[in-house]
């Protein structure tokens, strides 16, 4: 298979979902069966996928094969220069493996749905838009230049508004499609603006082009200053998708879509596609820019964390436990440990997805009940359900023989690493802290849901375990879950080909002066020349990572068991009972309880702000505009009135004497004109001596 | 005494007068017609007075003539206008027929 044959391969993966989007929307009215053939598209789409990963880790391991052609062609501009427009493909590691997880998640989700959405009003439409968010993903992993993902980012939001939204005649869902969509927008801004510096430096959106301008020492606005604020502004783009600090608030709400929509969108795909840009962008980020993403990271592992911990609803609980988990990666990134955040975002796709759908497969078997209060004891009558919830639970947990284990504990490794060499402790402290509330609230959500005794027993005794539809993808997706695949050492993700092979180090394109002193080439570390993959950490960076990698897997493994023996003190065996201790702590646990009261404070914020501020424009409009405009119409008006008076009185009077003083002679010149020949012979016989004696020359 | 050109001329303005007189106050067509040939017979005076004491040999006389023949013309025309006026108005008075008026 050569590489042109891998292009069209990307190219009939990418087009596929929107043919799927296409036709089952346009034939969603007329053929309820459609969407038969939006799952058959996108299980072509997924054999396609594994089939482009396959190639591409053994044939062209080290290559990065793209291709481009010209979309807008604007000639020679002036002052600006020659802008040319590409749009095109770029195939390397992270593309590959992403577009595979992607399908695979995708796929999954619209086989579950099949069941789940039965009965639905919109069937054929919601598999329509799942093909739509599908193709837009496919755009953003795929492309192989900032503006195209740029549009196809925003196309994610637009699926994501209409998915979140399904329901809307449900105000609440409605609301929460809306406030992610301008959430979203708030971060775009600062994507758009990291976009422009770049092509206002560069001419060019070409993530290989834009690298090797950056590597040659060309900083955008010739400044070092400029490529921190250049990597800091495309990050608020995936702190607004990802749902970062301090943008998360939207996540929790978009819960209101349909629980499999959770899973694909707000779990597994959509919100990793801010990691996957962050990835995408890690070679051209500096010390300060990356030291920013790593201080949001943690802030978005720990603050949602928190708030996990308090809350009743399971998908709620399953939200915040992604703002933290994705958390976790940012984090990872900041600090340096890029492999691990990679491998990170594909093992928590997995076991996320696969708790979201096991989610929707109790709120399905519970008759849309979300409540973990009223559930309980459902271990008996979901197996199967339970078992996929419980070893996914444990991959995220961070428990060995678990792929959650591998990539979690590198991450912690890695920002422990990072603070042992340059003494910034916060990362790891809140790495650690926040895998033990992780542990806490996974195993607090699954005793509360599973085990115990019924606390609902009319709805306990409805429950059943769902259709094999149902079943299957949990299966396939906690299976996926264990250590196997990624590795054939459970302790060591460095033995496994995830770690070493399908992932690459990345290519550092950042002046040497402006990294991390662990991230520039020393003595003895491999030095590559520019443009190629290779490794670019120094061996300082490895020999601290070796150094506390066996205290970091203690440590680690440690935090979670201490979180699941807690959560089975107090929800299992209620050595503590739960209540009181939330009396306790009233203030905590309220402050948890309330999310913070980010929402609240947005409202009083920003919302309230806003509002204040188009009634302060609406004022002025309605005063200031308005009365200018106002102002010049009465005056035109009292011109004309002026005018009019003038033409009524003058010119008319003018003109009305005229007839007047015609009609006044008439009047009198009409009493001579008597019809009377007498009369008229008097007159001339009169004028006739008067002229007579007026002429007299005797 | 000797009849002299100014006995002619005085005798034809006062002729002229009274046929002037005659249209103006008389308000029957025919009467008004009648001042018509006083007038015209005024000025046959004047033309042979003229032509008896000027050196115009026998012209005057000849458009007296001429004169003549056209007032009697005149008066077969006028008359019978007259006549078709008072079939149409049952009247011949000239200061009542105004239906051109206004």
């Amino acid at each position: 298979m050569n590489e042109s044959l891998i292009i069209n391969f990307a190219v009939v993966i990418l087009f596929l979902p929107l043919l799927g989007f296409i036709v089952t929307l346009l034939l969603g009215k007329k053929i309820p069966k459609i969407f038969l053939f939006e799952n058959f598209v996108m299980l072509i789409g997924l054999i396609l996928s594994i089939i482009l990963l396959f190639v591409k880790v053994t044939t062209f391991s080290n290559v990065s094969i793209s291709s481009e052609f010209m979309w807008i062609d604007m000639g020679n501009v002036p002052i600006i220069g020659q802008i040319q427009i590409f749009l095109g493909l770029l195939i390397d590691d992270i593309s590959a493996l992403m577009i595979f997880v992607v399908f695979l998640i995708s796929f999954l989700v619209h086989f579950f749905s099949i069941d789940y959405m039965k009965g639905d009003i919109r069937y054929n439409r919601y598999f329509a838009y799942l093909g739509l968010f599908t193709f837009s993903m496919a755009g953003i992993v795929l492309t192989h230049n900032m503006l195209m993902m740029y549009i196809f980012w925003e196309l994610v939001g637009v699926s994501s508004y209409l998915l979140i939204g399904f329901w809307f005649e449900k105000k609440s869902a409605s609301d929460a499609g809306k406030k992610a969509f301008i959430v979203n927008r708030i971060g775009d801004l600062g994507f758009l603006l990291g976009l422009l510096i770049l092509f206002l430096s560069y001419n060019t959106f070409s993530f290989i082009d834009i690298f090797s301008e950056i590597s040659q020492g060309n900083l955008p606005l010739n400044s070092e200053f400029g490529l921190t604020i250049t990597g800091i502004f495309i990050f608020c783009g995936a702190i607004g998708k990802s749902a970062q600090f301090p943008l998360h608030v939207w996540l929790p709400d978009a819960m209101e879509g349909p629980t499999p929509v959770s899973a694909l969108i707000h779990a597994a795909t959509m919100v990793a596609a801010g990691v996957y840009l962050v990835v995408r962008i890690f070679g051209i980020l500096t010390a300060d820019a990356m030291l920013i993403i790593a201080t949001i990271g943690a802030l978005s592992a720990l603050i949602p964390a928190t708030i996990a911990l308090t809350q009743n609803d399971i998908k709620r609980v399953l939200a915040y436990s992604t703002v933290s988990q994705l958390g976790y990666m940012i984090m990872a990134l900041g600090v340096g440990a890029y492999k691990f955040a990679f491998f990170h975002l594909i093992t928590h796709a997995f076991f996320k997805a696969c708790l979201f759908l096991g989610s929707g497969s109790v709120i399905h078997a519970m008759h849309h009940e979300q409540d973990i209060q009223n559930m309980g004891g459902l271990r008996k009558k979901m197996p199967v359900t339970y078992a996929t919830f419980l070893i996914s639970a444990i991959a995220i947990s961070g428990i060995p023989l678990t792929s959650g284990f591998l990539s979690k504990d590198g991450i912690l490794a890695g920002s422990y690493a990072f603070a042992s060499l340059t003494g910034h402790w916060f990362f790891p402290f809140v790495g650690f802290l926040v895998a033990m509330m992780t542990a806490f609230y996974m195993f607090r959500l699954i005793i509360l849901t599973f085990h115990g005794e019924p606390r609902n027993k009319e709805k306990y005794d409805h429950a059943h375990e769902s259709s094999f539809i149902m079943v299957m993808p949990l299966v396939v997706l906690s299976i996926l879950s264990f250590f196997i695949w990624y590795t054939p050492n459970p302790m060591d993700p460095g033995a496994g080909w995830m770690y070493t092979e399908w992932i690459k180090n990345p290519v550092l394109h950042t002046p040497e002066n402006l990294r991390f002193g662990f991230m520039q080439s020393d003595m003895t570390s491999v030095i590559t020349p520019p443009g190629e993959s290779g490794i670019m950490y120094s061996e300082t960076y490895t020999s601290a990572l070796h150094h506390v990698h066996s205290s970091a897997v203690i440590l680690s493994i440690a935090m979670a068991v201490l979180g699941i023996l807690l959560a089975f003190v107090m929800y299992q065996w209620k050595k503590i009972n739960a209540d009181t201790l939330a009396e306790k702590l009233k203030p905590l646990y309220k402050f948890s309880f309330n999310k913070w009261y980010f929402d609240e404070l947005y409202d009083k914020t920003f919302v309230a702000g806003t509002i204040g501020l188009s009634k302060i424009a609406a004022w002025f409009d309605l005063k200031i505009i308005d009365g200018i405009v106002d102002g010049s119409a009465t005056l035109t008006k009292a011109l004309s009135n002026f005018v009019g008076k003038f033409d009524n009185v003058v010119i008319d009077g003018l003109v009305n004497l005229t007839a007047y003083a015609s009609g006044f002679i008439g009047l009198v010149l009409r009493r001579f004109q008597t019809g009377k020949v007498q009369t008229y012979i008097i007159m001339v016989i009169f004028s006739l001596v008067i002229l007579l004696f007026l002429f007299k020359s005797f | 005494m000797e009849v002299t050109l100014t006995h002619f001329l005085v005798v034809s303005s006062i002729l002229f007068c009274l046929g002037i007189y005659g249209i103006v106050t008389r308000k029957n067509a025919v009467m008004v017609l009648m001042g018509i040939e006083l007038i015209l017979n005024a000025s046959n005076i004047n033309f042979i007075a003229f032509s008896r004491f000027g050196n115009f040999g026998l012209q005057g006389q000849l458009i007296a003539l001429f004169v003549i023949v056209l007032a009697a013309a005149e008066a077969a025309v006028a008359l019978a206008i007259v006549l078709n006026v008072y079939k149409t108005f049952v009247n011949v008075n000239v200061d009542e027929i105004d239906s051109l008026r206004d």
